[in-house]
């Protein structure tokens, strides 16, 4: 038992975030997705860590990084997968939006209601020519479909096995955004000056930021269960760690983001400060594989009920 | 990063687990919650057993009746004493889980061997008297005057809010030796023998309506010098080391209790809405044991991460809203304490969580400084 990052994964977290930091800077985050960057990714192995023998744990690492640097695109989708990918829960309101259309080959269309998951070329769908003008997440272009997408192929892996896959990897993503927020909130309180001082020296706004790591850490201890369960499944229940990691990551993502832009005050409230990048990317993670309720409702399906 | 015990810990759990099925039947019930005499013989016949069946202090160095055994064994022995819902420490919560450990990281040899065996026979029951009515969460503005006077300190002073301060044999006692020094730098560490003269225990009704903790009253007590646990005014060190496991380890015998609790108030939820919160809570404390796990695996190798400063805070905070919950849960049942179960009580008690071993506002003092490196507040 060694539940803390091995020698291995600290290299590769440093070595992704190298990558990040030095090909993801914000000024590039900030231009969106596109083929170059899933080209890249690519060839860093991110999207085929399970083929090339990585175990969840070192997957759950990466798309923590990525997280943290809040690099764009459909990248859950794309894990495992060749074709630039997207993919949307097509149970919920709203499936008729999709995310990435025009710039992806393929899009899975998950339901989790009938536990059917069907992959469709993205240019056998009749789609919008143009993205929605102002989507809530300006990272995240969306086009608009006539009707619900149609039949498509059935994909090879079982409903189960890419939701979890999903949800982990999700969530990972969510607890980099999660910590970075807490860093970004952290030193822009001891920057900013007030009264005189800074205003990270102001118990309210102290309080705020602890709130905010302790919400990063345990989202992450949860995620690194459901990825240890992931890898054995003896070492614990996979539909409760699952749906603990996805829970607690997509709220500390969200909490976090409102925490920062408190912090930031007037500063928070401007498309220049990356904060309100990070909080609607959170927003939108919700509508994938599960957002809290869904999660909540899941993990009281694991405790006792009435006989 | 890998969640697998090895073949010995799952050993280790097979029998733990056979001892446990073992025992746990012939367990006496549990004694009336104000019967301070009988839960202090019920708590410590369970440690007894658990020290005979080789199972006490199983982090403890072995040469003082410890087992000195993995950490991952603490985790089974958590795991399994949780599921076979056997006695958790109880009255030995100090003794075991704060002063204890202290007397390990800073006691003599003399001390180590006078104390740590009784503590793990359950023949020694320890409390803590640091708090003052003038000293809660500045703690080091504690007045209690030490004079040293040949073998011995005269102690003189108040202290407040000694929780097992009714049955305690030995307590942990904070001292000024320094009046003229910085407040920090005046304070000595003292094992205090309860049964000297001077020493009158005063219980206080707490809201539960039975006497959790007392008042001490220390009239020139002589305290021998032998008592002392560090240098003379290097307490506040000592007592750092002591709160250090009081807020980082000691908390995870709770969470223990926590899991069943919430477990046993499941059953009840039967409205969705009340069913989501539940799944929220347990979110909640799963994500507080992982995070336990990984203190433990930390510690194991020197480590310390920021988990150990997140702990108290986060569980006190999740078992009020568990308490409120239950509350809802029970509508009318409320209108007495033992209707169903021990929600009601146990929502009474979590009130105090937030505010024993140092509150929550302080807790988050704590985390934006020194994890975070925010400025300090004024001390
Ligand atoms: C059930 C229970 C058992 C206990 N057992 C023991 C025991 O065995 N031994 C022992 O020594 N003590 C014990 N205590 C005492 C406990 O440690 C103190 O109650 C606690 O440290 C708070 O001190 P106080 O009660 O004086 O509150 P105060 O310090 O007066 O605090 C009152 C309020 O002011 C806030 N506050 C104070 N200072 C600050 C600040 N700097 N920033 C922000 N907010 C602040 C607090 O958060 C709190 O909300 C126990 C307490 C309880 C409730």
């Amino acid at each position: 038992m060694n539940f803390d990052l091995s020698e291995d994964q600290i290299a590769l977290r440093d070595g992704i975030r190298a990558l990040v930091d030095g090909r993801f800077p914000m000024s590039r985050v900030r231009e969106g997705f596109d083929r170059s960057v899933h080209e890249e990714l690519a060839a860093a192995g991110v999207f085929s860590l399970r083929a090339d023998g990585f175990a969840w744990t070192d997957a759950a690492v990466v798309y923590e990084e990525l997280g943290r640097g809040l690099v764009p695109g459909p990248l859950v989708w794309c894990f495992g997968r060749k074709r630039v990918t997207t993919g949307f829960d097509a149970s919920l309101i709203g499936a008729t939006l999709v995310e990435f259309l025009g710039l992806v080959d393929d899009v899975v269309a998950l339901s989790p209601n009938e536990q059917i998951t069907r992959v469709v070329k993205a240019s056998e769908i009749d789609a919008a020519e143009r993205p929605e003008e102002w989507p809530l997440d300006p990272l995240t272009p969306v086009w608009r479909t006539d009707r619900p997408i149609g039949a498509g192929n059935q994909l090879d892996e079982s409903f189960d096995d890419l939701w979890n896959a999903g949800a982990l990897l999700t969530a990972a993503y969510c607890v980099g955004m999660a910590d970075r927020l807490t860093e970004m909130a952290v030193a822009y309180a001891m920057e900013r000056q007030q009264f005189d001082r800074p205003i990270g020296s102001f118990q309210a706004v102290k309080h705020i930021c602890a709130d905010m790591a302790v919400r990063a850490e345990l989202a992450r201890a949860s995620v690194h269960t459901a990825a240890c369960v992931m890898d054995d499944g003896t070492t614990g229940t996979l539909a409760r760690a699952i749906a603990g990691a996805k829970l607690m990551a997509g709220e500390a993502a969200i909490l976090n983001g409102r925490s920062a832009t408190q912090v930031y005050g007037g500063m928070g409230f401007t498309w220049e400060v990356d904060v309100h990048l990070y909080l609607k990317r959170a927003w939108i993670f919700e509508t994938q594989f599960g957002g809290g309720d869904h999660h909540a409702d899941a993990l009281a399906a694991t405790m006792p009920t009435r006989t | 990063m890998d969640l697998r015990f090895s073949d010995a810990d799952e050993a280790f759990r097979s029998e733990l687990r056979a001892w446990l099925a073992r025992v746990l039947p012939g367990l006496a019930p549990q004694p009336a919650r104000d019967d301070w005499d009988a839960r202090r013989v019920w708590d410590t016949d369970w440690q007894r057993q658990l020290f005979d069946a080789g199972y006490a202090g199983l982090n403890w160095p072995k040469e003082y009746g410890g087992q000195a055994a993995p950490p991952s064994q603490q985790l089974v022995f958590l795991e399994e004493t949780t599921r076979a819902r056997a006695p958790y420490v109880g009255v030995n919560f100090v003794g075991l889980l704060h002063a204890g450990p202290t007397i390990v990281a800073e006691g003599t040899p003399e001390q180590k061997a006078a104390h740590l065996p009784k503590i793990l026979r359950g023949d020694e029951v320890w409390c803590q008297g640091f708090s003052e009515p003038g000293a809660g969460s500045d703690l080091a503005s504690l007045r209690t005057r030490a004079v040293r006077d040949g073998d011995h300190y005269v102690v003189t002073g108040q202290k407040i809010w000694c929780s097992y301060g009714q049955i305690g044999d030995f307590g942990e006692l904070l001292v000024r030796t320094n009046p003229d020094a910085p407040k920090h730098k005046g304070i000595t560490w003292l094992m205090l023998p309860m049964d000297l003269p001077g020493i009158e225990v005063r219980p206080l009704k707490t809201v539960l309506g039975s006497s959790e903790f007392a008042e001490l009253f220390l009239d020139e007590v002589r305290v021998p010098v032998d008592c002392r646990v560090g240098e003379e005014n290097d307490g506040w060190r000592v007592t750092n080391v002591t709160l250090a496991f009081e807020r980082g380890t000691a908390f995870v015998s709770d969470l223990v209790d926590a899991t069943r609790l919430v477990e046993d108030l499941a059953p009840y939820v039967t409205d969705p809405a009340h069913r989501r919160e539940l799944g929220h809570i347990t979110a909640d404390l799963d994500a507080i044991w992982a995070l336990t796990k990984r203190n433990v695996t930390q510690s194991a190798r020197g480590v310390v991460g920021r988990g150990p400063f997140m702990i108290k805070l986060a569980y006190s905070e999740v078992c009020q809203k568990m308490g409120e919950l239950a509350l809802r849960v029970l509508e009318r049942n409320v209108l007495t304490v033992n209707a169903e179960g021990p929600f009601v009580e146990e929502r009474l008690r979590s009130l105090a969580f937030t505010i024993a071993a140092g509150t929550s506002q302080i807790q988050r003092n704590i985390l934006s400084e020194r994890v975070l490196g925010m400025p300090r507040e004024p001390r």
